[in-house]
């Protein structure tokens, strides 16, 4: 990290009425955070182009606030929708990396909070611990998962409102210390906005994750094990192929989250698979190989629903 | 007269800025901040009240200079100060301690001269301030 990218911009200096665009774009280092998200993130083009929309905007307005055009601070709030397992929680740990190359946040840490940890259990509670996580999150990006958990119209007692009240009072007078990311399924976080529009008009940037297809998918796993020092088999990559598709129609399937579970389960098969024959001598070839008969073992095959122990939510 | 105490206290008042400063110095050393405030300014009241609890795990002096300014909202008659805690093993102490508000009108102190057995005098500071009530000292 260079010097230019961790001082944020500062109103006060002379003006200047030139930059080099490509100078001050190599200057805040953001090309290899770009790059690493398009090589590591599978898919998810919206999502891709929305971020560099983003990146080029702040880009421009860091360039704007040094030549003294920019008069606010821009509203830096997001809002990431989409199927479980879709990599929202991933993307938000980038994009603190992201505003923090920028100059949009200067410590670049990522708080990622759940209800829980903002709403109180009884009269009193809730302020201090929103506040405290609010404190924590200063600097950085504050992500909510499960945004809309914070908002329980069923219950008028609930404590939820209060919190989205102090959440709402800071996103607006401390824009310049802190981001807030909310997280969630789309159409729960459309109810959630729908009952609290204060959410939505301070948050900028509303982006939508769509789900993986099989392509991917498969692309993914094969990433996931190659990290591992696992590969497939060319007959388990055909089977995989197919657990795919079959996983895909049964209930909660969770895009890439499912993926990761069904490779912990084979990698689970073939470790037994290999001590039921204690009698030999086992290679590197033979520990990193997936066979398909570890694929094909799975109950999504049998046509039972697999039920992974995955809840909705991101564990 | 001005009270000294912990560091800076010969320098002119700390601005915001120099405050978001030595906290983030403070941060960046892994010491809990603490905000403490009181009416009493003897040398010898080491113990000020606490606003809040001592604020471990931040990252950015941002969510203490908010705190400051709500302490100073309600207590800006009185002093008030910052100290980093480490607790790092071996240290478990206070690493700084520096004023950060202090009243308007600071009356200072009072000698007092005690006599006693025979020619001993025993000597004493009193701050005029304490002479009120708590709470309306510095009024």
């Amino acid at each position: 990290m260079s010097d230019a990218a961790a001082k944020p911009p500062v109103a006060g200096e002379t003006p200047v009425s030139s930059i080099d665009l490509r100078h001050e774009f190599d200057a805040v280092e953001i090309a290899p955070v770009l790059e690493q998200l398009d090589r590591e993130l599978i898919g998810l083009k919206p999502v891709k182009t929305r971020i560099r929309e983003i990146a080029s905007l702040l880009l421009v307005e860091r360039i704007r606030q040094k030549m003294q055009l920019a008069t606010t601070f821009p509203t830096l709030h997001m809002s990431f929708t989409g199927n479980p397992g879709t990599g929202k929680t991933t993307v938000a740990m980038r994009m603190a990396g992201i505003l923090h190359k920028l100059g949009f946040v200067r410590r670049g840490h990522v708080i990622s909070v759940t209800r829980d940890d903002l709403v109180g259990q009884y009269i009193g509670h809730t302020a201090p611990k929103t506040k405290e996580i609010l404190k924590k999150a200063m600097g950085g990006v504050l992500f909510i998962d499960e945004a809309y958990y914070l908002y329980r119209p069923e219950n008028e007692r609930d404590y939820g409102q209060e919190s989205i009240e102090i959440l709402l009072q800071i996103m607006e007078s401390q824009r310049e210390d802190l981001v807030v990311i909310l997280a969630g399924y789309g159409d729960r976080m459309e109810k959630f906005f729908q009952s609290n529009p204060g959410f939505r008009s301070r948050i900028a940037h509303h982006i939508d994750f769509p789900d993986y297809n099989d392509d991917e998918l498969l692309f993914i796993a094969e990433q996931m094990l190659r990290d591992q020092n696992y590969s497939f088999s060319a007959q388990a990559r055909e089977a995989f192929i197919r657990y795919i598709a079959a996983r895909r129609t049964q209930p909660l399937f969770s895009n890439a989250r499912s993926i990761r579970n069904a490779l912990d389960r084979i990698r689970l098969r073939q470790a037994n698979r290999l001590v039921s024959n204690l009698d030999r001598v086992v290679t590197s070839q033979d520990l990193m190989s997936i066979e398909s008969s570890d694929v094909l073992a799975s109950r999504v095959f049998s046509g039972g629903a697999d039920r992974p122990r995955t809840s909705t939510g991101t564990p | 007269m001005r009270v000294t105490q912990g560091c800076f206290s010969f320098l002119p008042d700390l601005t915001d800025e120099q405050i978001t400063a030595q906290v983030q110095y403070c941060l960046d050393k892994g010491w809990a901040v603490n905000i403490e405030f009181t009416d009493d300014p003897h040398p010898r009241n080491t113990y000020w009240e606490m606003w809040g609890l001592p604020m471990f795990d931040l990252r950015d002096a941002a969510g203490i200079l908010k705190e400051l300014n709500d302490c100073r909202r309600t207590y800006g008659d009185r002093y008030i100060r910052l100290s980093g805690f480490d607790a790092t093993h071996g240290w478990e102490s206070l690493r700084i301690s520096f004023i950060v508000n202090r009243p308007k009108d600071e009356p200072g102190f009072r000698l007092l001269r005690q006599e006693v057995d025979g020619r001993s005098v025993r000597y004493t500071t009193v701050s005029y301030a304490v002479d009120r009530p708590e709470g309306s000292r510095y009024e």
